[in-house]
């Protein structure tokens, strides 16, 4: 690798975790909170800036400003590494996300498998905060957290399954390129897709799937005792989880950065409306995060381990053998 | 099984991963940092009795927090191992099924090739089943009674 390479490479890296992604969880929560107020018919955060924009900002330094508690009744040392131990594997799961033509912060062949493997890493700091806060909201969250995380992980993992049977590639790039040459999957495999999704929903601890944070039962779940940055690194990852997740729905089932009827120029130009098209694609999906948090109630835990055990489990696996039993048949 | 390994080995060398590991580096700095300056900015406040305990909605806390909770928990656990080994054996072999792997190693056709592996794993799975099957009907997984 030439020396400028590397130069490129790292101020992409940077540019990505430290600018993107921070940015665009910022502009979530202010996007959340904004569209919550017009669906319930309110105004929302509209005073820090036009529009409220700055909302989030104003909110970050109050954070930082604020008293950092730590209760004499936690464990401390776990108590203080969980919030950084959920934020980081939130930060490197997006990785291998191809948010451009040919563009990616690591370009491997096992892309899924990476992304798979770092996402499971983020139950341990929301397990881990809620057993070191010593405090039974607390706990019993970590343990929802812990419980439903693993079971959606298993839908998860199946949905993404038939993805491989059609396109035969773990490198999200090719895979992006195939439904460019193909069409979209989601056109081929729509039930992996809703299973995808709702299993996302699952693994991001959203409504309606909150379980380990319901308001209601729990307070604040795995995070009730925790305050100022600590607080806010569980939230940001959380943000990141889901910027993650939609742009995960893009690129395997969304056709990724492919613009359809469409062909991109050569090039930088052609590169940029690619990264745009992208954006666009993931911001949809973003919304519908917010969209579906204010249209269904939560789940009783009972009712969303049923769902995840003997709904999506047996349905994926269904899923995939319908797919095998197709690409079989089309090849010959 | 060495043609299996082929797709993951493909055009990949070690150096390919280096950027995740500056990632990570730089994941790191952040978090660490964040916590840093909140904790050299934020405000300071004499701590008493009250703020100590943990938060049980503004009632004196009540015995220890670690206190006895469903064994559901740790039987999704288990199970979770269980059914996570199959999906992970299904990845190479869904790799495989949709061509990513040359090709007349073993089998002549791609006919024949796509008929192996299908009824291997309509086998595979069939008996998956039937153990999924078995654990709904022992109510593993029914959490109203537990």
């Amino acid at each position: 690798m030439l020396f400028v390479d590397i130069l490129w490479k790292l101020l992409e890296i940077v540019l990505v975790a430290a600018v993107a992604l921070p940015t665009t969880a910022a502009l979530l929560v202010w996007a959340e909170r904004r569209v919550s107020a017009f669906m319930q018919d309110r105004l929302g955060p509209n005073r820090v800036g036009p529009a409220g924009l700055l909302q989030p900002i104003a909110d970050l330094l109050k954070f930082i400003f604020k008293e950092d508690v730590v209760p004499g009744h936690v464990n401390k040392a776990i108590y203080i590494l969980a919030p950084a131990l959920s934020l980081v594997p939130a930060l490197l799961a997006f990785a291998v996300v191809p948010y451009a033509r040919d563009m990616a912060i690591l370009d491997v062949n096992v892309g899924i498998l990476y992304v798979f493997s770092v996402s499971s890493i983020a139950v341990y700091g929301i397990t881990l905060g809620g057993w070191a806060s010593n405090s039974k909201y607390s706990l019993l969250g970590g343990v929802r957290a812990s419980a439903q995380m693993i079971s959606y992980e298993l839908a998860l993992g199946l949905s993404v399954v038939p993805v491989l049977l059609v396109t035969g590639e773990t490198h999200l790039g090719r895979i992006v390129e195939w439904q460019a040459a193909n069409g979209w999957l989601v056109l081929y495999l729509f039930p992996a897709w809703i299973i995808f999704l709702v299993s996302s929903y699952a693994e991001t601890n959203r409504l309606p799937f909150d379980c380990p944070e319901a308001e209601t039962e729990l307070v604040a779940g795995y995070h009730t005792e925790y305050s100022s940055m600590k607080f806010a690194l569980f939230f940001l990852a959380e943000y990141i989880h889901m910027i993650t997740a939609s742009a995960l729905t893009v690129t395997l089932f969304f056709g990724g950065w492919h613009v359809p009827f469409f062909t991109l120029p050569e090039g930088g130009w052609g590169t940029t409306l690619s990264c745009l098209a992208f954006c666009a694609k993931t911001g949809f999906f973003l919304f519908l995060f917010i969209w579906v948090r204010w249209t269904l109630p939560r789940f009783r835990y009972d009712q969303l381990m049923n769902l995840g055990w003997k709904i999506l489990l047996p349905a994926s696996l269904g899923i995939i053998m319908l797919t095998a039993g197709g690409v079989a048949l089309l090849a010959d | 099984m060495d043609h299996l390994l082929i797709v993951a080995a493909r055009d990949n060398a070690p150096v390919d991963y280096l950027p995740v590991f500056i990632l990570l580096l730089l994941a790191v700095v952040l978090s660490v940092s964040q916590l840093a300056i909140s904790w050299l900015l934020g405000k300071r406040v004499e701590t008493n009795e009250a703020k100590d305990e943990p938060y049980e909605c503004g009632i004196e806390a009540d015995g220890h927090a670690h206190t006895r909770f469903s064994v559901k928990f740790y039987l999704v656990a288990v199970l979770f191992i269980l059914f996570d080994i199959e999906v992970v054996f299904l990845y190479p072999w869904a790799v495989h099924f949709g061509g990513g792997v040359p090709d007349g190693v073993v089998f002549e056709t791609r006919g024949e090739l796509l008929g192996f592996l299908f009824a291997e794993m309509a086998v595979f799975l069939t008996i998956l089943f039937l153990g999924w099957y078995w654990v709904v009907k022992k109510k593993a997984l029914d959490w109203e009674e537990a």
